[in-house]
């Protein structure tokens, strides 16, 4: 379809290398990096060194590795890079949920200083005082901006935070002598979906919440849910659909008047930094995914980092060690006898708490409710504008106001021209633009997600609403271009059948050359 | 900061006055404030954050952070020989280079269209990672070897639906503490002895403790405490004749020169990409990866991602996506298999490069390089007086040292070698109660034959001073 004039699409096309997979470049004997050898002394004191190993373990056949050359291997990653759409280059509002934002480079640069790439986590504590001085300051900043009383950021992503909380009500209730009978945890269904799965993990029973017509969680359900089997509340609040629970603190309540600890999933908190805290609203614990609000960048999904506070009648259960400061030098505490025990090996990402660290220090509490104030803003903007074309809407409280996100759909689009959600966001990467539907299960049917956060200016929104308005045009008056895209992304429409056939699905190289025989070249 | 004085701020575009004025007016509100009308009074906060002063210019960021920086003290500076779970190894630049790509670093979940690079790198990085293991099923990296190793182990509960798992004793603290809280309270956790003499697991313990309630056997190698685990075979042969899994822990760099666990019996191998071409980042930059067999009843009870490779529209085109989602949480929530979600992609495409450079040539180099420093070390350092070599098995890149017979404590060695401009090894007193005053030493690529020299002259040196606390 014609883009008009004064259309701010970009007559884009990615980039599209038909680059080989890695294996099919290997050339016999190219090397891509050499390594040193022994010095010779050491060669003449100790030999070859394989040749002492027990025989029974030693390597028979070399791993089949590729053999190439150090420029094409650059050559290589470098033209996979290019067939990427990071948010550095294109305008990210379309993975709602995940509060894609602006990563500052400086923070990039200190995060790349040998003085923090370069430690071991053993090293005498004395020579990590920086580091630790990080990681201290970094949990009184979450303290205040939550109202909780200490966290720790051994946590490696939302869901590792939430398995964390769950591992911790765990330990509560068996410290009092419950841990048997309350096996029960409730969410909800615009939870992330991890609160959930990461929670059965410990054993638990999953209770999930529904909405009523107003998108607001049921609070009669809750009520009935609520026993002496309630382990505890896990709950996002807003939920993804954008909207603000105003009852949440009678959530929090009723939660506690049954015996039940409330956790609150704040992974994307992006929307109320400094508007409100966990405290306040009754949660004994709380998390912030450090990739989603503070700034730090995605990495194609990790490395990731979430802050995970409590009570202060929590802390002797939080996983060891705590870094603590006695006034004069920091140092790693292990003294918890309560603890649950460790999450993750050593102490956290630490390059991801270094970058969250510095995007904090860069903005401080004026700068961090600015960011929320302008994110929101932005959404309703987006809101507005949105509903505002042919065939789309924002199911729930429709003509109010959300918070940091919403939860579209194409439903009326889809009725009308047959075009699924999952057909737009194809044709929506050939304007460079990724648009994300949801998760399952899809209560929001032929569901979009759609986040703003504080990062984009309003040409840029209005850019990515261009490409919105566009595609739903077009699935009005050519569909089969929006059925058969993309036509300018990278790849073309990919045949999924074989991944769910164990028969044909291939996760490596070699596993698809014995199913499929070798391609031809 | 003056409060009534507008706030720009250079990461935040539409907070100039003006342009903020305007979506207002579009979006029918006078105040932001109005935005938030679902949130109760009582529930908002009546006050600003207190947080330190911003540093709102990049320049005054930048020297704040670096200040706080300047206090630590690097391995690039000093001698390391500490590993443990993590390790110093050369990163060849080109790792860096890719994983500062901003198309890569600033990605996340794009479909595999516009984000048709990451699939690809993350299937490569499978793939690859399959060839050093001998498997044919990889995962998209998890946060640790501490969680894949849970995993592995929850994995082999569902795939036996038994109740119990056998783990070797000589596990690190740091680990077993990881595993325990997430097999809790699904799985029992129950200890395998070693032989005091070689560190090796006591085949005949193993054997008495081989219920038919045993879902696997979960040990490392190289183990913790570094020594090669020759017994891999017999120990699979055991479980397996109990109808219960051997699960194999490894430290991948180890493979250009040691037998994959595939090959000596392993259903499920997991481990550390660290090594693989990532910076230890104070134990911050780990990935931990999952292989096993391409059997359906081992691929689908992996919870994590598996990208696969397919055929597209167009003729010849390679096109890439998720294996089997519907096992995961991100399809059925609590019904899926554990959970899914962000982790350590990054390091998996890192580790990518790395194995791409090395080639199979460069991962036996560097086996070889590694034994032949370590075992220098080893001869050199057990030549001192009191010093001796804990177990006599046969070590990779990591052995204990036992100075129990030095009359001085290791955290007392430790301070003095310090002093020396040296990270002595990992003091292992308080971690293992026969272990008292012994210390696990590494040594990589990364250490010179004058830096061993160096320890073994420091070490005398201290020793020498006599006295010194027990």
């Amino acid at each position: 379809m014609k883009i008009p004039k004064d259309s701010r699409l970009r007559n884009f096309h990615q980039a599209k290398w038909d680059e080989e997979v890695i294996f099919e470049l290997s050339n016999k004997g190219e090397r891509g990096i050499l390594v040193p050898e022994a010095e010779p002394e050491i060669q003449a004191v100790v030999g070859d060194g394989i040749s002492s190993l027990p025989p029974n373990m030693v390597r028979a056949a070399p791993p089949a590795l590729p053999e190439i050359g150090q420029m094409r291997v650059l050559k290589h990653f470098l033209r996979l890079s290019q067939e990427n759409l990071g948010a550095d280059l294109n305008i990210d509002v379309g993975q709602g949920t995940c509060t894609v934002k602006y990563n500052p480079k400086i923070n990039e640069v200190l995060a790349s200083s040998k003085k923090a790439s370069a430690l071991h986590p053993c090293q005498d504590e004395s020579t990590v005082q920086g580091a630790l001085q990080i990681m201290y300051e970094l949990d009184c900043f979450f303290r205040e901006i939550s109202g909780l009383d200490r966290f720790t950021l051994q946590c490696s992503s939302g869901s590792h935070a939430i398995l964390t909380m769950a591992s911790i009500v765990r330990k509560h209730h068996e410290m009092r002598g419950e841990g048997g009978r309350r096996d029960e945890i409730i969410t909800t269904i615009f939870s992330h979906p991890s609160d959930a799965a990461a929670a059965a993990v410990k054993g638990y029973k999953i209770i999930t919440i529904y909405h009523q017509p107003d998108g607001l969680p049921d609070i009669e359900a809750l009520k009935e849910a609520v026993s002496n089997r309630t382990a505890g509340l896990f709950i996002t609040n807003p939920e993804d659909t954008g909207i603000y629970n105003p009852r949440i603190a009678e959530f929090t309540r009723i939660v506690h008047q049954a015996g039940g600890l409330c956790g609150y999933d704040q992974a994307n908190a992006n929307g109320i930094l400094g508007i409100t805290r966990a405290r306040e609203a009754g949660f004994d614990m709380c998390f912030f995914n450090l990739h989603k609000t503070f700034g730090t960048p995605h990495g194609c999904g990790g490395p990731a980092s979430a802050a995970l506070g409590v009570t202060s009648e929590l802390v002797e259960y939080l996983p060891v060690p705590l870094v603590e400061y006695d006034g004069t030098r920091y140092f790693l505490n292990y003294d918890l006898p309560k603890s649950i025990g460790k999450v993750r090996s050593f102490y956290g990402a630490f390059p991801v708490i270094l970058k969250a660290y510095a995007w904090i220090m860069s903005l401080g509490g004026r700068g961090l409710k600015e960011v929320a104030q302008v994110a929101v803003l932005n959404n309703n903007y987006l809101l507005k504008k949105i509903t505002a074309i042919k065939g789309a809407a924002s199911p729930f409280k429709t003509g109010k106001h959300r918070i940091e996100q919403v939860r579209y759909s194409w439903e009326d689009l889809y009725k009308e021209t047959g075009i699924t959600t999952h057909q737009i966001a194809c044709r929506m990467a050939d304007f460079g633009f990724h648009l994300w539907s949801s998760h399952h299960p899809f209560i929001v049917p032929q569901p979009f997600s759609v986040e703003p956060t504080e990062s984009y200016s309003k040409a840029e929104l209005d850019e990515y609403l261009d490409g919105l308005r566009h595609v739903a045009e077009e699935a009005r008056k050519e569909p089969e271009t929006v059925m058969n895209a993309p036509h300018r992304s990278v790849v073309h429409k990919i045949d999924e059948s074989t991944f769910d056939n164990p028969t044909k699905w291939a996760v490596t190289w070699r596993a698809y050359l014995k199913k499929r025989g070798r391609p031809p070249k | 900061m003056d409060p009534k004085k507008s706030f720009v701020h250079p990461y935040i575009p539409n907070s100039v006055p003006e342009v903020k004025e305007m979506m207002l007016r579009e979006v029918g509100v006078k105040d932001a404030d109005e935005l938030y009308e679902d949130i109760p009074e009582e529930l908002r906060m009546k006050r600003e954050l207190r947080l330190p002063r911003p540093l709102l210019s990049e320049l005054e960021l930048k020297r704040h952070v670096e200040r706080i920086l300047a206090k630590n003290t690097s391995c690039e500076e000093l001698v390391s020989f500490l590993g443990g779970g993590c390790a110093q190894h050369y990163v060849p630049a080109l790792c860096d280079e890719i994983s500062h790509r901003a198309e890569f670093l600033t990605a996340y979940a794009g479909e595999p269209y516009e984000d048709a690079g990451r699939f690809q790198a993350l299937f490569e990085y499978e793939s690859l990672m399959a060839e050093i293991l001998d498997f044919d099923v990889v995962n998209v990296p998890t946060y640790d070897w501490g969680q894949a190793a849970s995993t592995s182990i929850r994995m082999a509960g569902r795939i036996t639906k038994r109740p119990k798992v056998l783990v070797a004793d000589t596990l690190s603290p740091d680990r077993l503490a990881v595993i325990r809280n997430y097999c809790q309270p699904v799985l029992e956790i129950e200890l395998v002895g070693h032989d005091p003499k070689t560190g090796l697991l006591r085949l005949d313990d193993l054997r008495s403790r081989l219920t038919p309630d045993v879902a696997a056997v979960y040990f490392e190698n190289p183990s913790y405490l570094g020594f090669i685990e020759t017994q891999g075979q017999d120990i699979a042969d055991l479980a397996h004749a109990k109808g219960s899994l051997s699960v194999v822990g490894v430290d991948p760099i180890s493979l250009g020169v040691l037998k994959p666990p595939s090959q000596y019996g392993a259903d499920i191998a997991c481990g550390d990409i660290q090594g693989l071409g990532n910076h230890m980042y104070f134990g911050g930059a780990l990935g931990g990866f999952i292989a096993t067999r391409d059997e359906e009843k081992f691929v689908m009870e992996y919870p994590s991602r598996l990208f696969g490779i397919a055929r597209t529209a167009a003729e010849g085109e390679w096109g890439f996506g998720d294996v089997a989602y519907s096992r995961t949480s991100f399809d059925g929530r609590e019904k899926g298999k554990e959970f899914v979600g962000t982790a350590a992609a990054l390091y998996g495409i890192s580790a990518a490069v790395y194995l791409s450079l090395m080639g199979p040539q460069g991962m036996r180099d560097l086996g070889r390089h590694i034994l032949q420093k370590s075992r220098y070390a080893v001869k050199r350092l057990t030549e001192i007086a009191g010093v001796g070599l804990r177990f006599e098995s046969s070590p990779f890149k990591e052995f204990v040292l036992d100075f129990s017979k030095t009359g001085k404590s290791v955290a007392e060695i430790n301070r003095s070698l310090l002093a020396h401009g040296l990270f002595g090894g990992k003091d292992l007193t308080g971690e293992f109660a026969e272990l008292r005053n012994c210390a696990l030493y590494c040594v990589t690529e990364m250490v010179t034959q004058a830096d061993i020299d160096r320890l073994v002259a420091a070490l005398k040196e201290c020793l020498k001073a006599g006295g010194g606390e027990r």
